[in-house]
């Protein structure tokens, strides 16, 4: 078994296998997004307390989920390439970059919008979620910004990654000190969108919601990891051979 | 005299040699202690000539403006942590000590603090009297502060060394550090305005000191790590 | 139109939904982009090195 996932990491053959999986994940996510949206819109009966404002939750929250996902991975992959030194955990971690910083948008945007007929302001800094989300974006920036300031592609790999593990250490320490400062302030009311309990009329488009976008996401990352290890591995006779199968080898 | 094999130098003594060269350094160059200091200040006055010198106001937002100009003055002075170092290639002297290379890192880190975030936090208490804030704050002020830039000092420390001889590093390491520094600030400020209004302040110092204790504990690896990344 | 109106939420619904929509165009095209970008790129590098030797 082991020799399956030394064969993974082995930039050739992860090419290969990812040309294979993203149309399926691209297919699958499709699919469950556009049943969830469809159903969160139109089947979903309304929120007893919001009506159908709720009905955003089936965007904000696969955004937001996939926001801190894919800073886990980012920064997993970046300690495994730290460690044990495995380029395509390095390409990894580069490619969920943007794609967290993506979500991580899209979740902020979506709680601003969901929180103005809730709040009646645009903004709450009252509510821990989002001021949480605010600060990993800033986490996101810094990231990209330190990759994109070193030019040698192995110390900007490994800087990077010593970032992103200490990043990753004072995400929940971030989390838990923003809350701490909401409760201080009274009377900031926690958007929930279950009243009593969620009703499975409301659930399943969330769940559709949830994992189609992981689809999506998977599908996305593992484009970008190909896009990235084609360029580094651009010296490579693999490359070579993949992108010049006409003309002979010198 | 000793034995055959050359005795190395313990572990406080590597730690003081480091320490002491570092406080000579500033010594000698007193624009180093005295610019961020003066920072610190600058910007405390900043905001109640932008906003007003309405009292109430003042002690509203004192906690908030003092440490907020403290977390930036901190900030000013540690993209030159290990500047000087690089440029005159006294860091790869450093890094092929037989000290380990944590240690010294946690040295550049403490003596940055006495140079950088002490005299920050002796300076507080006159900068408190400018905001009207009430006498029972100022000795938290100064234990909340000290932790905090404690901590400061130890989590620069890995931003610097991440972003030595860069082009643009002030920024960058500034981009890099304030959303890790946010929890310390949230605390730092909340607890300082709590001891305000005379509530309870323990919760908030415990997790200042507990942060510290987590940084004290880390910090120096992470910086290590990001010192022979940044010199391979 | 009861549909499209959404209690009286619609705008903050739909605006929602159609901006979810476009972010996950922009990332799909974006990554798409890069890739021909990055091929196109190698191509003409290798044909260059190629040609030299």
């Amino acid at each position: 078994m082991w020799t399956y996932f030394h064969k993974l990491a082995s930039p050739p053959h992860f090419y290969a296998l990812s040309a294979k999986l993203i149309p399926w994940l691209a297919a699958l996510g499709v699919i469950l997004v556009a049943y969830g949206t469809f159903a969160g819109l139109f089947l979903a009966p309304p929120d007893y307390q919001q009506g159908d404002a709720f009905r955003i939750i089936y965007v904000h929250v696969p955004a937001a989920y996939l926001s801190m996902m894919a800073y886990m991975i980012m920064a997993v992959s970046a300690g495994i390439g730290l460690i044990w030194r495995m380029k395509l955990a390095h390409a990894v971690a580069a490619g969920a970059a943007p794609l967290g910083a993506w979500f991580t948008f899209l979740a902020l945007i979506t709680g601003s919008i969901w929180g103005r007929p809730m709040w009646g302001t645009w903004w709450e800094w009252g509510d821990p979620r989002l001021t949480s989300e605010l600060i990993m974006l800033f986490l996101y920036f810094g990231y990209m910004a330190l990759r994109s300031a070193i030019d040698d592609t192995a110390r900007a790999d490994r800087a990077s990654a010593v970032l992103a593990l200490v990043g990753a250490v004072n995400v929940p320490i971030i989390h838990f000190s923003v809350e701490w400062w909401s409760s201080l302030h009274q009377g900031a009311t926690l958007v929930r969108a279950d009243g009593p309990a969620i009703q499975s009329a409301m659930l399943y488009p969330l769940l559709a919601m949830i994992f189609g976008f992981t689809f999506l996401f998977g599908a996305l990352l593992l484009q970008r990891v190909r896009t990235e290890v084609l360029y580094r591995e651009r010296r490579a006779r693999w490359v070579r051979s993949l992108l010049l199968p006409a003309e002979g080898s010198a | 005299m000793s034995g055959q094999q050359a005795e190395l130098p313990d572990l406080w003594q590597g730690l003081a040699a480091i320490v002491r060269r570092d406080l000579l350094l500033a010594w000698r160059r007193p624009g180093d202690v005295l610019n961020p200091l003066f920072f610190f200040a600058m910007v405390s006055t900043l905001f109640p000539l932008a906003t007003g010198p309405s009292q109430e106001q003042l002690q509203l937002n004192g906690p908030g403006v003092l440490w907020v100009a403290a977390l930036l003055a901190a900030l000013l002075s540690l993209n030159s942590l290990f500047l000087s170092d690089y440029e005159d290639g006294s860091l790869d002297q450093l890094m092929l000590s037989a000290q380990p290379l944590p240690l010294l890192a946690f040295g550049k880190s403490f003596s940055h603090w006495l140079v950088g975030g002490l005299p920050l936090v002796l300076v507080s208490p006159l900068l408190a009297l400018t905001f009207q804030l009430p006498a029972r704050t100022v000795g938290v002020m100064m234990l909340t502060l000290t932790f905090g830039t404690i901590s400061l000092s130890l989590l620069g420390s890995i931003g610097a060394a991440l972003t030595v001889g860069l082009n643009r590093g002030t920024a960058l390491l500034s981009l890099l550090i304030l959303p890790l520094a946010m929890p310390v600030l949230i605390f730092g400020a909340r607890t300082v305005a709590l001891a305000a209004t005379d509530d309870a302040v323990a919760a908030g110092v415990y997790f200042l000191a507990a942060y510290c204790m987590l940084a004290l504990a880390l910090a120096p690896f992470a910086t290590a790590a990001a010192l022979k990344i940044s010199n391979e | 139109m009861d549909i499209m109106a959404m209690g009286e939420y619609g705008a903050y619904v739909w605006s929602s939904f159609t901006l979810t929509l476009i972010v996950l165009i922009v990332c799909t095209l974006q990554a798409k982009h890069r890739h021909e970008k990055t091929v196109k790129n190698l191509r003409t590098r290798l044909r260059a090195m190629e040609s030299e030797e």
